[in-house]
Order: structure tokens, then sequence, then C-alpha cells
């Protein structure tokens, strides 16, 4: 049983204790080669298939792995063997690239092998006398690049890769084959790998050659040297420091934020200069200016960044989160003492752990070289506003010059404006709309590669029907007798709701809603869940569709079809005609629907008062119900928020948008979302009553005083009071701010609906009840049940709730609370991705839809800026600047800003704009640089 | 954290159903009546045994069958940290009684009434599992002190930690914080003596991580048997029979 031949202890002195732990030597370990004569060897997987005689077998140093690792991703990188000792120390300096390490040895295309030599009773050494633990390590490396090519024998070649000087020497010296990465690529032949190769140059590292800058010492130092770690340490425990995550403005990138528990505030940080080279993300050390600089920071720093973009025309925020986030401009240019005075500002003193990852964007336009196939250095400008430009070398510029590609970061020095990279891949011309597409997906970490085959061996065989075995199910109802319809969006083909209602002898009314049985078909542990674990939702893009499940699965097993039995997961509630619920009975189901309705034939059977058949006496039942149920929601506090989404028709053929239009909203969507409320809430209230704890539940908190400040500016400035103090009072106050204008409540809501939070999913574990209120629904008790085959959340609560039913058991990860947390955060990550995508989607669409076509048209302003302002275009939902005064000459002093009347007028006054005012606008697409389109908006 | 390599290995090297080494001794203590030394890997733990002798407090003393008295104790240098800890504390008063409870199920106390048998377990080194190393070694030294017993009294832990049932969690993994199963058993006549579980397990993981056990439980009878038929082996030999 215990197979462990001899075991030695390892001590590791901790801060003053002496631990000491077991290390067992095993003889089990084997080689994982293929071609492995040693009968001793019996291995179970040969991940290293080397075929022909004169392949080689890699073995990586650590610090290959953490500089290459996009490298080591090409799938020209293969029969490569990981020590152990090289895992760990991975994991100890980088979890981002250990994870994706484990990603490449777990993947079966690949020919990655851990070799456990830690544990291996021959290639296990122990520290020498004063042999420091990184000496030690890269002994162990090379003891075991050494066992691997005596025991495979003198047919294949074993070759040690390392970058580190003195390993590569020391190796040599033993008669072990080593080589650096640039080396061993180079000897390759393939040009394209060279890119991918990171090369560094710091003082141990072997240069291949010396294309650094000539003349360090002419160089000046732009940014100021990190603290070191020690330093950093001490001033943080002694409050000198504050640490925190630094997030970046996402509509100005010179401005950042860095949330700190320290001094319970967020700190601004103006300029690059004081961001001290820390990108989004960052886990960063940051000293306070004293207070009396809190306020002019800005204006000095940002003078220093040659480069200040302008902002572009994107679609209208539907939330706080995605809204740009200062009116800085305006309050500084109109009175020297803003608001923002009193929020600390400082700078970045150190980084004490970087996020950098790999960006998307394209080259910064350039002359060609005169002589081409040489190695050429240009400037990488991220797609997304957050991040600086990267300086990369390429030896294939114009194949990447208008293309784009993925960067990834490797270094910032204090002496470089910018931060070097190395290429990643590209992704295809720039411009064109599937490349577009795919950068929208990619940067969104968007998974849309199809699914695995170990995935779709988990679906049912297809065609399904309802079998036997379900309908003897005791713990299915048979509801096929019942007149079930669904109400979607035309052309919807994933119907996971159906609805029906049918009078009571006694006057009431019997509703249910019946959604698809999804977790009948994903079982917990399964492929197909993990892969929807980490899918987390679907994504809707203008032109297509990324499953969270299988095609067949969200668009035949699972969809509620008309004239199908399908199985149901049912809410079914007996109702007075007041719409009082009596009772409420969950039940898994199996249903037939009579019809599949779009929501404008449902309205057109409601309102032709001709029909008179069962199903249009239904529709009209359950919209009076619907109508008291809305009314009795808004009594209680209910926001109504007003979004401007809109509408594209594509051509089927090109993909190409045709015609763009505002969503219409009819009864018969708030019909159907009514009950699919009230189901939810139904449904959160049960599972919450048997799961106190580890319920998974969605809120929406309340918005905070500072998030609702610019509505209530502007609302002041139109002599307007909101009431902000509970979701009752702002909803009665929006209801009462109407003006001759017909458009102008609707405006108000959509401000008011930019102001809002985001609602998001929790562990009812994990916040008290009253945190678990619902704000814009005004509901104490939310969560999401009616769209399984597109949220994962959904399928959670179904099973949760199939628990609290005793249909099923309660999987053990829901026992979990910290990994149903985790689940949680993931839902939230997954879903707030899903609403960028497709929100850059149609933005990238409206670009496209306008290139051929300039276009006048109507337009409202929503802020004043001190050299124009914004407007927000209501036909196509869509904001953007439009300038007063030309860039060159900023402000120029004819122009400014009446702060308290949000106006800005001409200095003479013959002309002014407030907020909210009608202008007419043009929009015409320009290429101010070549393959860069954007959408202009300019007064006409 | 990770405790099981995806290429099978625990962070000692160990495979998830592999057992730390263990090693025993008997005689450890002259002056006792039996006495053993019991390793599992790391932890080392002494047992002594007095008795059958008179019951010291006569209001104590049962008429039917013996009182068997037991007391577990943690050596001031058995852990990292030294530091002098009150005797009778909460967590070594319930380890006497675990102890106790387990050892009268095997000893056969109805043939020794009016007596009184003390056992006397102290732990040298901890490194999880102390509980299991206490009651192996009592039984060893119940068997030296030759005190008649149903069966060898063995016991092992398990674990369940990243989705993997783990037999005898060392202090590491022990304190990772996942459900840990004690068990004790008597070997030969397939009974459970002792069963003790911290933290929450669905029922289906529970019965096999607790028959992984189950497996160490017997594993160690085994070994146990062997170190007392080498013991008698060397006692005839000693004797010049």
């Amino acid at each position: 049983m215990l197979q462990s031949k001899s075991f030695s202890r390892k001590t590791k002195q901790g801060k003053y204790l002496k631990v000491v732990r077991e290390h067992y030597l095993r003889d089990d370990i084997y080689c994982g080669a293929s071609i492995c004569k040693d009968k001793d060897c019996k291995n179970q997987e040969t991940r290293l298939n080397l075929t022909t005689p004169s392949s080689t077998l890699l073995i990586l140093d650590t610090n290959v792995v953490l500089n290459q690792i996009d490298l080591l991703e090409n799938p020209a990188m293969d029969d490569v063997v990981i020590l152990s000792v090289v895992l760990n120390e991975v994991k100890n300096q980088n979890l981002s690239v250990y994870n994706r390490l484990r990603a490449l040895c777990s993947n079966n295309l690949r020919r990655f092998f851990v070799f456990s030599n830690e544990h291996h009773k021959d290639t296990y050494i122990k520290a020498m006398e004063g042999e420091s633990p990184n000496d030690r390590n890269d002994r162990a490396i090379r003891v075991a690049t050494d066992w691997y090519q005596k025991h495979l024998g003198a047919s294949v070649r074993v070759l040690l890769l390392t970058n580190d000087r003195e390993n590569k020497k020391k190796a040599t010296a033993e008669g072990i084959a080593a080589e650096t990465i640039e080396a061993y690529v180079r000897s390759l032949d393939r040009p394209d790998l060279l890119d991918l190769v990171v090369v560094r140059q710091s003082s141990g590292d072997v240069n291949m050659e010396d294309v650094e800058d000539h003349r360090p010492s002419k160089r000046k130092a732009i940014y100021t040297e990190h603290k070191p770690m020690s330093e950093i340490t001490s001033g943080l425990h002694r409050g000198i420091f504050h640490q925190g995550k630094l997030r970046v403005n996402r509509y100005n990138p010179f401005e950042a934020y860095v949330g700190s528990e320290s001094i319970g505030d967020e700190i601004i940080i103006h300029g690059r200069s004081n961001m001290n080279r820390a990108f989004d993300g960052d886990i960063v050390a940051v000293e306070l200016f004293p207070k009396e600089q809190w306020h002019d920071g800005k204006s000095s720093s940002i003078a220093e960044d040659e480069d200040e973009e302008d902002e572009d025309v994107h679609l209208v925020p539907n939330s706080s989160d995605d809204a740009p986030r200062n009116t800085k401009v305006v309050q500084e240019a109109s009175n020297g003492m803003s608001s923002d005075s009193s929020r600390p500002t400082g700078r970045v003193v150190g980084i004490i752990k970087r996020n950098w990852q790999s960006y998307c964007g394209s080259l910064e336009p350039m002359d060609m070289p005169a002589a081409t196939g040489g190695v050429a250095h240009a400037l990488f400008v991220t797609k997304d506003r957050r991040f600086p430009k990267i300086r990369i070398q390429t030896r294939q510029l114009d194949n990447l010059l208008h293309k784009r590609i993925i960067v990834a970061v490797d270094s910032w020095d204090c002496l470089s404006r910018y931060p070097s990279g190395h290429y990643v891949r590209t992704i295809g011309d720039i411009g064109d709309r599937e490349t577009e597409s795919e950068v929208v997906l990619i940067e969104n970490d968007i998974d849309s590669r199809p699914f695995s085959a170990q995935v779709l061996s988990c679906l049912p065989p297809i065609p399904w029907s309802v079998s036997s075995v379900d309908l003897e199910n005791p713990n299915r109802q048979d509801l096929r007798h019942l007149r079930v319809f669904s109400v979607d969006p035309p052309g919807c083909r994933d119907i996971d709701d159906a609805l029906h209602c049918t009078p009571l002898p006694n006057g009431h009314f019997e509703v249910g809603v019946h959604i698809a049985d999804v977790t009948n078909f994903v079982h917990p542990g399964t492929p197909l869940d993990d892969e929807a674990t980490q899918r987390g939702t679907s994504v809707y893009l203008v032109e297509r569709r990324i499953d969270m499940l299988p095609k067949p699965l969200t668009e035949d097993i699972c969809s509620l079809r008309s004239d199908v039995e399908r199985l149901a997961f049912s809410v079914i509630w007996e109702m007075t005609p007041e719409a009082e619920i009596i009772s409420t009975r969950y039940t898994k189901s199996v249903i037939k629907s009579c019809a599949a309705l779009s929501y404008i034939e449902a309205q057109a059977r409601m309102d032709d008062s001709r029909l008179m058949d069962s199903l249009t006496t239904d529709l009209r039942n359950m919209n009076a119900l619907a109508k008291i149920m809305r009314l009795r929601r808004i009594e209680k506090g209910a926001l109504t928020l007003a979004s401007a989404e809109v509408k594209f028709q594509i051509d089927t053929e090109t993909h190409d948008p045709l015609d763009i239009g505002m969503y219409q909203i009819r009864e018969a969507n708030q019909m159907v979302e009514e009950f699919m409320l009230a189901a939810n809430i139904s449904v959160a209230e049960k599972i919450l009553k048997h799961f106190p704890v580890f319920s998974l539940l969605r809120r929406h908190p309340s918005p905070t005083k500072e998030m609702l400040e610019p509505l209530l500016r502007t609302t002041a400035a139109l002599g307007l009071g909101l009431d902000v103090s509970s979701s009752k009072a702002l909803a009665d106050s929006l209801d009462q701010a109407v003006a001759d204008d017909p458009y102008f409540n609707k405006l108000i809501r959509i401000l008011a609906t930019r102001c809002m939070t985001q609602a998001v999913y929790f562990c009812s574990g994990d916040l008290t009840p009253p945190e678990f209120l619902h704000y814009g629904l005004a509901a104490a008790l939310y969560t999401h049940f009616t769209s399984p085959i597109r949220r994962y959340a959904d399928v959670i609560v179904h099973r949760l709730l199939a628990a609290a039913l005793g249909i099923y058991k309660l999987p053990p990860i829901f026992q979990d609370r910290p990994q149903l947390t985790s689940i949680a955060d993931n839902l939230n990550y997954r879903h707030r991705n899903a609403q960028m995508a497709g929100r850059a989607s149609v933005e990238l669409h409206t670009l496209i839809y306008f290139r051929n076509r300039p276009t006048d048209t109507e337009a409202r302003i929503v802020k004043i800026r001190s050299n124009g302002f914004i407007v927000f275009v209501p036909k196509y939902g869509i904001e953007g600047p439009v300038y007063l005064t030309s860039k060159g000459d900023k402000g120029g002093g004819e122009w400014f800003v009446d702060e308290e009347h949000q106006k800005v007028k001409k200095m003479d006054g013959s002309i002014s704009y407030s907020v909210l005012q009608a202008v007419k606008i043009h929009m015409e697409v320009v290429e101010p640089q070549p393959n860069r389109p954007k959408l202009q908006l300019t007064l006409i | 954290m990770e405790y099981v390599s995806p290429e099978g290995l625990r962070l000692d090297g160990r495979r998830p159903m592999e057992m730390r080494q263990i090693r025993a001794e008997l005689g450890a203590i002259a002056k006792a009546d039996g006495s053993a030394l019991f390793e599992m890997g790391n932890t080392k733990v002494t047992a002594a045994v007095y008795g059958p002798r008179e019951v010291e407090n006569k209001s104590q003393q049962l008429n039917d069958r013996a009182l068997v008295r037991c007391e577990y104790g943690m050596a001031n240098f058995s852990t990292g940290d030294r530091m002098r800890k009150p005797k009778g504390d909460r967590r070594s008063t319930e380890i006497s009684l675990v102890i106790r409870q387990t050892l009268e199920a095997c000893i056969m106390t109805h043939l020794m009434p009016r007596s009184q048998i003390d056992v006397f377990v102290q732990v040298l080194q901890a490194d999880g599992g102390t509980r299991s190393a206490c009651i192996n070694a009592a039984t060893l030294a119940l068997a030296d002190a030759g005190i008649p017993m149903r069966d060898l009294a063995t016991s092992c832990s398990a674990g369940y930690l990243n989705s993997t049932p783990l037999l005898d969690l060392n202090y590491v993994e022990d304190s990772a914080g996942g459900p840990d199963v004690t068990v004790g058993i008597l070997s030969k006549m397939d009974k459970v003596t002792l069963l003790q579980m911290d933290g929450k397990l669905p029922m289906e993981t529970f019965e096999t991580v607790m028959q992984l056990a189950v497996d160490g439980c017997k594993a160690i009878a085994k070994y146990i048997r062997e170190v007392l038929q080498e013991n008698t082996k060397q006692l005839e030999y000693r004797r010049g029979l």
C-alpha cells in the first residue's frame, strides 16, 4: 500500500516556526514519452509523442515559462516537459501564467507533460550547504534534464531551454544540451514565431544581441522609480501609503481611481505620470498629496500628455457603471472651488500586483521603413482607451499594419514613455465586420468557440421526444391538457417561457408560468454543466448569438415550441380577478404549447375585438391581471425606467445593417414581463425559505447620493425638483416631470436610468436580508428563474427549487458557500461582459450603417461641456459630443459655461444652448486616419 | 489551495489512497505494565498501560467489570510553537473520553471486576491524526500488558479535499478546513467503535470516505498484528524456547 521507498524531510523556515514536513519519494512516476523503452516505465498516458527520431524533447526553465507563455501557447511548441519544480515556481510568481500553463498541460491536443521531479526517487535533490533556493531549483532542473536524457537514450535529443546565463553555463559544463529560447526559435526557422519571443534585457539574462538603446545615460527618466517592496510594506503599515486596485476612467484614460480601504474613499490619480506605469486592474500603493494640492492636480498633469483624445460617439449607457464619470471639466472651468476638491488625490509609488493581460488593438499608422524584413519598432494602440500605447518589435510590419492584432505587455521601464510588449496573434483586417466582432468578443472575454465533443456527448440523442419514463415520473405533472402558449420577440428560437390562464369555477383564475426544464438535461458535474458555468450567459450580438448551451438544447429539446410536448418547470398560481395570489404551487411538468406567438401577433389578437376564440380570451384575461399587478408594483415604488434600445434590420446575406430604429414596447411585452417578475419573486421566496444561507438571489442596490448628483443638477437647472429619498418618491417625482414637450419625460427617465447601479447576483448567506432589496423593482426578494436556456443563474435556481421540492438532492457545491459566492461573482462578470459586448456590437453596426448614409436628424443636449455639449440622438439611441470650437484651440474664450443653468453661451450672449434643448445635427462617418472610421456629429 | 495536483500527488508526494509511513515499537516504557510507541509519519505517540490493578478510589469501583481510565496529553514540544498548556483542557478531555470509549469496547472488562486499568497516551510530535495514532498506540500497549481483548481496536482518519477522498490527513491537509472523518474499528469483527466527523459531507461521498478510512484501519491492524507476532517471537527466543 505504501509505495514510497524512502523518505527524507524537508524543513521550511517560516516566520519563526520550524515546520517539518514529510516528503515522500516514489518509484512510480513515469516519463510520459511514447518511445520509452524502459520496462519499469509503466506509462499510463503518453503525452510526449516523439515520432521522428530527430525530434527534440524540451525542458523549460522557470524564467522561460514566465516570460514566454504566449510562445508556448503557439501550437509550434510541443513535446515539452514541465517539471513540478518549475510549476511551483511559476505558481508562486504569477498565478495567471500558472493557470495558462495548467490549461496547456491538460489540453489533449498539445503535447505537454508534467513530470513530478520533486517526488521522483532519482531526480529529487537536497539543497546543499549555502545553496540558495534558486540555485537549488536550477540544479534540480538540470538533474531532471540529465535523467531524461539518460532514461530515453541517445535517440532523442533532450534540450534544456533557459534564459538564465548562469544556469546555461553550468548545464553546458555538466554536459547537458542547453539553449536560450531565442536561439531555439531561430533554429526552427519560423520568422512569425520570433515575434512572439519576448526579449528582455536584465542583468542576469543572456543578451542575444544588443538591441537596447546605446545611450542610456542620455535618456531622461519619464516616470519616478517604483519604491522597493520593503518600503511599500512598511509605508502601508504606517499609513503613509494606501493600497488598492487601480481603475482607469473608461472615458478619460488620464484619470484613475484607487479604491482604498484604509481611507474609506476613492483616491483620484490624475495623469499618466502620477499613475506611474500602473495599468487598469493593478493593485497599487498610493501616496496622498497634501490637502492643498487636491483640486489642482488635474490641470497641471494633463498638459504633460501630448495626445489627449476626444470622446467617441457611443451608445446611451444603461446604468451608472457604463456612464462617463466625470463632469469636472465643466466644474473647473466655471469655478475654482469645485466639489471635487474634497476628494483625495495622490500618486502611485509602487505596484504590488500587476494585472497585465493581452490586449486587442492595432498598430499606429506609420511609414514603412525602407528595408523590409528587418526588425521594426511600432506603437500599438489598444482598442480599449484605458490602456496606454504599447511599444512592440516586429519583423512583419507590412503584414500587421492594417490588422487587428493582440499584443501582450512584458515590461515598463521608467525611462520609457510606453510599456513594451510583444505580438501574440492577428485577428483580421481593421474595419472588417467579422474581425471587429471578434475583437468585441475577445475584449469582453467571451468564449465563442464551438462546443467540444465532450460537451456535445452529454446531450440526449436527437430527435428527442417526451418518453413514457418522463410521463410516469411521479414528480412530473401532466399538463398537456392545458391551453399553454408562448409570447416572444419575432423570430425567437430559444423559447424558454410559456403561459396559461384558465378561469376557475369560483371566478378565480389559474395562471401558470412554464419554464423550459433545462436541468433535466444539464446535470451537475458533467462537462456540459462545467461549460455552461464558465460561459454564464448567452451573448446576443447584432448579427449572431453565442449560446450558453449547445444548439440542439437551446433550439429544440428545451425550447417550448408550439404543438410539441416539452418538459417544463411550472409555477402555478390561483389568482382572484383582482390579481391577488391565493396560492402558489411549483411542479415539474409536461406541457404542449398550442401557439408560439410573437409580441406583435399577441397584441393584434388582443386588439382585434372580433376575435373571441379561447386563446384570445386567455390573453385578454392575462393582460387584465398583468395591468393590475403592474399598477400595484408601481404603487409600491417600482421605477419605470426608460432605455433607448435600438433594433437593426440585418441583411440576411451580407449581414450588413439595413435599417435601424427604436425598439417598440407593446402591452404584450409588459404582460409577459409582469408574469415573469411574479414567477421570479415567488421562486425567490420559496428557495430562500428552504435554503436561507445558500440561495442565489439578485439584488439591485439603492443608488448613492453621489450617483444621483448629475441627474439632480440637470433637473435643478430646469427648475424641477426630484425627490430621491426612496424609490417610491423618485418614481412619483418622475411621473410628475412633464412639460409641453412630449419627449421630456422619457428624456428625464433616460437620465435617471444611467444613475442606477447594475443589479447583481449574490449568495444569500453573504448579506443580511435588508440588503437583498431590488431597488428598481421595489421587491424585497428577487431572483432569476425564467430563462434557464440563456442564463446559468436560472439553472442554479432551478436546481435549488427542485431541491426545495424534494425532487432532486442539492448538488454538493451549493452547500459550500464560498463556492456559490464565486459562482455568483463569475455570473456577474459574465453578465456584465455580455452586456458590454452587446453594446459594442450595436455601436459597431451603427458605424457600419452610417458609413454610406450621412444623416441629418434631431438630437437632445444631455450634458454641457466647456467646448461643446453631449447630445443624445433618440432615433438611433446613441450619444456623442458636438464641438462648438475646433479641437485645436481649447475653450478659446468664445464660449463660457453657466454651471447653474446648465447652459453654454457665446461671449456676446447671442447664442446659447441649454440642457435638454433640441438641436439639429448632421451625422457622418469620417476617417481621420486610414482604416479608422468614426462617427462624427456636427451642428447644423 | 491545491491539495491534490492534477498528476494525482498530494503535497507530500503521497497518492490519495496512501497512508503515511507507520512504525510501531513495543516496550518503550519499562516501568509500565505494557507500553508502545506508534508513529504515523511525523506524528509520534507513546502509550503506557498500568493494570489491571486495585481501584484507587473505592467509590468508583465497579463490581461487574474493570474500570478503564484514560489520559491524553500533548507534550509541550510536540508542536512547532512551544507553549505550556494547562492539563485537562476541553480538547484533551474530549480525546481522552474518545479513546477510553473505543478501548472499553474491545477490552474484556467483565473478566476483571473490581479492578482498574490506566492508559496514558502522550503525543511527542504532532502532525495531524493524533487521535488515531493514540488509539493505535493504546491498543498495542494493552496487548503488550497482556490485557484480554476481543480484537485489536485500530483507527485511521480520512478527509475530502479538492473533490478527492484522502486517506490519513497530515497537519497541512487537516487544517485545510475540509471534512475530516476519524474511524475506529475492531478489524476482525468488522465493527465500528468510533466515528467522528468535522464538517459536512453529502451522504454518498461520506460513505466512500468512510470506507477509505475503514480500509486504512484494516491496513493498520494488519501491521499491528505483525508487530505483535514479531514481538512474541522475540520473547520466545529470549526465553530460549
